[in-house]
């Protein structure tokens, strides 16, 4: 039914005909679906109009649909229909799903078949490596990335009698000690424990999360998180548990943000983007440092990322890629990464705008805002902490949260919670793979 | 059932029929078949590749210790859950309908939270009981000494959304209870008051074994309401956390086949959901038919 | 009462005013919040004692949510499933009641089943088929090979392709929710209460089964209609994922969703007081219609069950 066909189209409906009636010299609608919200949805509004208002031929429509996991699965739905949007932001563990997914067009290909000619020499690769195709290919716009690192109180510090935050682990223990003993009620706790205690963690030491490469060199992959490293870490948190030095508050970062905020907890780790929340609420003096690494370790390696990055759909025409790829483009240039770091504390994904900030003075009047940027950039990426390519992702996250979870309420000891947590994801992992052949 | 007496139209009946039959072959039995046949297959999320793996879903589903540990919580949860709110509205309806003064505003009082949806609710009384921020929490913490956790301890995290359902559905069954007990005749009470029964007594005696239709009628819609219909619930207030503590049956469909993208697994839990549900409507169409007495 | 327990009327005064205490507890802490200046309400433990921000939080909650359009979507999705859900069952139910034709056992449990699947669980394929409500029969013309036949008789290549799609549309908000069987159920429950005597009367009289309908039956219902605008306009009102699923256009969303962004994420103030604000706004209308409406509302079920 290639050629000469005789189509019946019965289109019915009042969007169809209010559609018709429109189809003349309006401009083409580019649909963006997102799950920003809040101030982050404001700025990224204002990037849209910006974009809109740069150029007459396209529209870009932008829609929030919800958290990160509905708003996959609206993408999801739609595409299984023929209803996809151009334009999907999805979370960074959506990321190996979406790339086996075949209803992508990567960007690389995107720019290249739109004469976009762009310098991916001149991103900042860590952002750029965790959505990149072992052809060594972009095949998605980092769009929100993040990293997590330390807060501190610094009012508790003075009271403990400490100088400084603690750059190793030991002294952490230390620290948290001293902590305790001075009146605090708790000495540290975590924000998304498993992205920044097990997937950073990893990262930061050099140690793989996954054999083959995490994942970048193939499906058969297998958790290797039962490590003696982690496992060690792990129990060490536990132990600190029972003298309150460490407490565990929930997955996200609610609670434990609460706990930082109301003083009760001296130590915080979580996202760079935590930064604005508690600007806005503490009433303490307080600072950021990068998160602790072993002693053993001398030069430890760049973080990981976290956050989402923005896929183009298959099954448009063609001449509605060329205004997505546009608006790609835009939302690259210097002035948008200045304006979308300024605003929501994400990284910016070019060195230009990074350079432009730096030249600008502007981390000499936001210090805070730079902690986690050189904590990424410290040293270039290896195999271990490039980024993690794992099939479903969000599951396994589930996975090691609950047995972590097991572990804080003491119902199973770190080697059991780690072992249990790889041989349960890798079970999921098989499955993943069996369904993706 | 049918009228003794009755029209007889060659079409007409068909046509009354039409909508409705139209609505739910579309919108019900063909999506239902859809995750049938779904729940045979193995693919990838977009739907790109798909292969048919007879019954390895359901067989995977089976021997997955998680899946029996969360059709054990379904059943606490639904029971506790539906024993808490016919208990509490039960009670409450009995004191409602003693009560000579201030009726409506009690009524009016009572059964506001009907109206509040799950997702609302939901927030409400995480923002009640959460251990950082929430002031029952607090004050629970505060003046007992009590550890309450519910972000990590399982237990606390049942307890915790069995309050929050069980909450919700507590007009619900007042309303129920109170219709019962103004239906039953005050000369019988009168009368075993007469003879001398205390209230207690009374109660025991007259009231419960005559409200007995209503309660087992709101212990079957009650289950059913535990079971289907604090998705809203577990949603806002634990996602099935912590530890799969607050999985239940139709939380884990939606969180595997939505989160996991494991649309295979999903569909199969869909189907064995299904089955639950012609199960429970042929014990309800069965106690319904005999329980009702028609007249006329 | 013809005997005086004073102690007992303490007990059960005592009693009702701890159940009230619990039912409204939450609703009077939303409240409390929603009156609150921000840094009243981020105070742990938040206060007890009304603040005197209502208006102002109100007003933010409004604005900032876009609550106007969003209530109005609301509204008419909830009207259009209650009125849908309502005139479609009853129909269905007068049908199965009062007439005699083949499927009708049938087609009274095929409704039953529809009782309690709730649209989380199958959710996929149902926005599937509203995504195209002509897929099923799609489906079934290719699986029929409907289009190699035509073009073994006309000799075109011939494609069929009919599509409507209800994504955006009212119409895709409210009729996918109209398949529930509860209505029909109590429907079916109360006709078979109506004396028999009624029928005959009419049939005598040469009234035409429709006639009977409007002017006999419809009437009698009230208070089951009554009862059954409260649930199913409570239902529609509270629907979450469904709409956010199917709608994509801003002007689209309705005010649960609305209410759900208003709720404080990562990086905002913890804005609990406008959120809250937000709650209060959004359970109004529901609420309204239960406390306007409980009298029949009660005695509806009542009628229904018994």
């Amino acid at each position: 039914m290639k050629h000469r066909q005789l189509t019946f189209v019965l289109t019915m409906g009042i969007l169809a005909i209010f559609l018709a009636s429109n189809a003349l010299a309006a401009p083409i609608d580019i649909q963006f679906w997102h799950a920003q919200r809040g101030p982050r949805a404001d700025t990224l509004n204002k990037m849209v109009d910006a974009f809109n208002k740069s150029q007459t031929q396209y529209l870009v429509v932008a829609s929030e649909k919800g958290s990160y996991d509905e708003t996959m699965n609206a993408g999801i739905a739609a595409f299984r229909s023929n209803k996809q949007p151009h334009i999907l932001q999805v979370y960074e563990v959506g990321t190996q799903t979406m790339m086996l997914s075949k209803a992508i067009y990567p960007v690389y290909d995107l720019m290249k078949d739109t004469g976009h000619k762009v310098d991916w020499k001149s991103y900042l690769q860590p952002v750029l490596s965790y959505y990149v195709a072992s052809n060594g290919e972009l095949q998605s716009l980092p769009f929100n990335s993040s990293t997590p690192i330390m807060f501190y109180n610094k009012d508790l510090f003075k009271k403990a009698g400490l100088t400084g935050p603690p750059r190793t682990w030991d002294e952490m223990g230390e620290a948290t000690a001293k902590l305790v003993a001075s009146g605090a009620e708790y000495g540290m706790t975590v924000a998304w424990q498993t992205w920044v205690m097990i997937e950073n963690y990893s990262a930061i030491h050099n140690l793989p999360l996954s054999t083959k490469a995490n994942g970048f060199d193939g499906l058969d992959t297998e958790l290797t998180i039962n490590n003696p490293m982690v496992v060690k870490h792990m129990e060490r948190l536990k132990t600190w548990m029972n003298d309150k030095r460490f407490t565990y508050e929930e997955r996200e970062y609610k609670g434990p943000e609460a706990a930082f905020i109301s003083g009760k907890c001296a130590i915080l780790m979580d996202s760079i983007s935590a930064i604005g929340a508690l600007k806005k609420n503490i009433k303490f003096d307080w600072g950021a440092a990068p998160l602790p690494v072993e002693a053993s370790m001398k030069d430890p390696q760049n973080s990981i990322i976290g956050g989402a990055s923005l896929w183009v759909l298959k099954g448009h025409p063609k001449n509605e890629y060329q205004g997505v790829a546009d608006f790609l483009a835009f939302l690259a240039n210097e002035e948008m990464q200045i304006l979308w770091h300024k605003e929501t504390g994400y990284f910016p994904i070019t060195l230009q705008a990074y350079n432009k900030l730096k030249a600008d003075g502007y981390y000499n009047q936001e210090p805070l805002q730079e902690v986690g940027i050189l904590q990424m950039t410290r040293r270039d990426p290896t195999v271990n902490s490039r980024g993690i390519r794992l099939g479903s992702f969000p599951q396994i996250r589930d996975v090691m949260n609950e047995e972590l979870e097991m572990l804080w309420q003491g119902k199973k000891s770190a080697k059991q919670a780690l072992d249990e947590a790889v041989s349960r994801s890798n079970e999921i992992l098989r499955q993943f793979e069996k369904r993706s052949q | 059932m049918l009228k003794r007496s009755y029209f007889s139209s060659t079409y007409l009946p068909y046509l009354l029929i039409l909508p409705q039959t139209l609505v739910i072959l579309t919108f019900f039995y063909w999506p239902a078949t859809q995750a049938l046949f779904q729940s045979f297959l193995l693919s990838d999320p977009f739907g790109v590749k798909t292969q048919f793996v007879w019954l390895d879903n359901f067989t995977r589903l089976f021997s997955n210790q998680l899946y029996w540990k969360s059709i054990g919580i379904t059943f606490f949860f639904s029971f506790s859950t539906a024993l808490l709110s016919i208990a509490t509205g039960l009670l409450v309806a009995a004191m409602a309908n003693r009560a000579l003064h201030a009726k409506a505003i009690i009524r009016t009082l009572l059964v506001w939270p009907y109206a509040i949806a799950p997702a609302i609710s939901g927030i409400v009384w995480l923002f009640l009981f959460h251990p950082s921020f929430g002031v029952i929490a607090f004050s629970v913490m505060r003046w007992f000494g009590i550890h309450w956790n519910p972000v990590l301890d399982g237990a606390d995290a049942l307890f915790l959304v069995i309050i929050a359902s069980a909450w919700k559905q507590i007009s619900y069954n007042f309303v129920f209870f109170i219709a019962g007990l103004q239906s039953i005749p005050k000369s019988l009470i009168e009368a075993a008051a007469i003879d001398g029964a205390s209230p207690l007594r009374r109660f025991r005696v007259i009231t419960l074994p005559l409200l007995s239709p209503t309660l087992f009628f709101l212990m079957v819609m009650n289950v059913v309401y535990a079971f289907f219909e604090t998705f809203g619930i577990i949603h806002t207030v634990t996602q099935g956390g912590p530890g799969g503590a607050t999985m239940t049956m139709v939380y884990k469909v939606y969180k595997d086949g939505f989160v996991g993208l494991d649309l295979g697994s999903s569909a199969a839990q869909s189907v064995v959901l299904m089955i639950v549900i012609v199960v429970l409507t042929a014990l309800q169409f069965k106690y319904v038919e005999k329980k009702v007495q028609y007249t006329g | 009462m013809v005997e005086k327990t004073p102690w007992l009327d303490l007990l059960t005064y005592t009693l009702l005013i701890l159940g009230i205490a619990i039912v409204g507890f939450p609703i009077f802490y939303t409240f409390v919040a929603a009156t609150l200046p921000l840094e009243e309400v981020a105070r742990i433990p938040m206060p007890l004692i009304p603040g005197d921000q209502l208006l102002v939080n109100l007003k933010t909650a409004w604005i900032k949510g876009n609550l106007a359009t969003q209530m109005w979507n609301s509204f008419i999705m909830a009207a259009g499933i209650t009125v849908g859900k309502i005139s479609v069952s009853m129909l269905a139910a007068y049908a199965i009641v009062y007439f005699d034709f083949r499927f009708r056992k049938i087609a009274f449990v095929s409704v039953f089943c529809t009782l309690m699947l709730p649209v989380e669980v199958r959710i996929l394929p149902t926005y599937e088929v509203t995504a195209n409500v002509f897929g099923p029969i799609q489906r079934i013309l290719e699986a029929f090979q409907v289009d190699t036949l035509i073009r073994f008789f006309t000799g075109n290549r011939f494609k069929i392709s009919i599509e409507l799609s209800l994504l955006d549309s009212y119409t895709g908000l409210i009729l996918p929710l109209v398949a529930s069987a509860t209505a029909t159920f109590l429907f079916r429950q109360f006709f078979l209460t109506i004396p028999e005597e009624l029928c005959e009367a009419a049939k005598i009289d040469g009234a035409s089964p429709m006639k009977f309908f409007t002017k006999i039956l419809l009437p009698l219902s009230k208070t089951n209609i009554a009862a059954l605008i409260v649930i199913d306009f409570v239902y529609g009102w509270n629907q979450y994922l469904w709409p956010l699923l199917i709608t994509t256009n801003p002007k689209m969303m309705t005010a649960v969703i609305g209410l759900k962004r208003l709720i404080p994420q990562m990086d905002d103030l913890p804005t609990w007081n406008v959120a809250l604000a937000g709650a209060l706004i959004v359970m109004m209308p529901p609420v309204m219609v239960v406390l306007f409406m409980q009298r029949w509302f009660v005695k509806g079920l009542v009628d229904a069950e018994k």
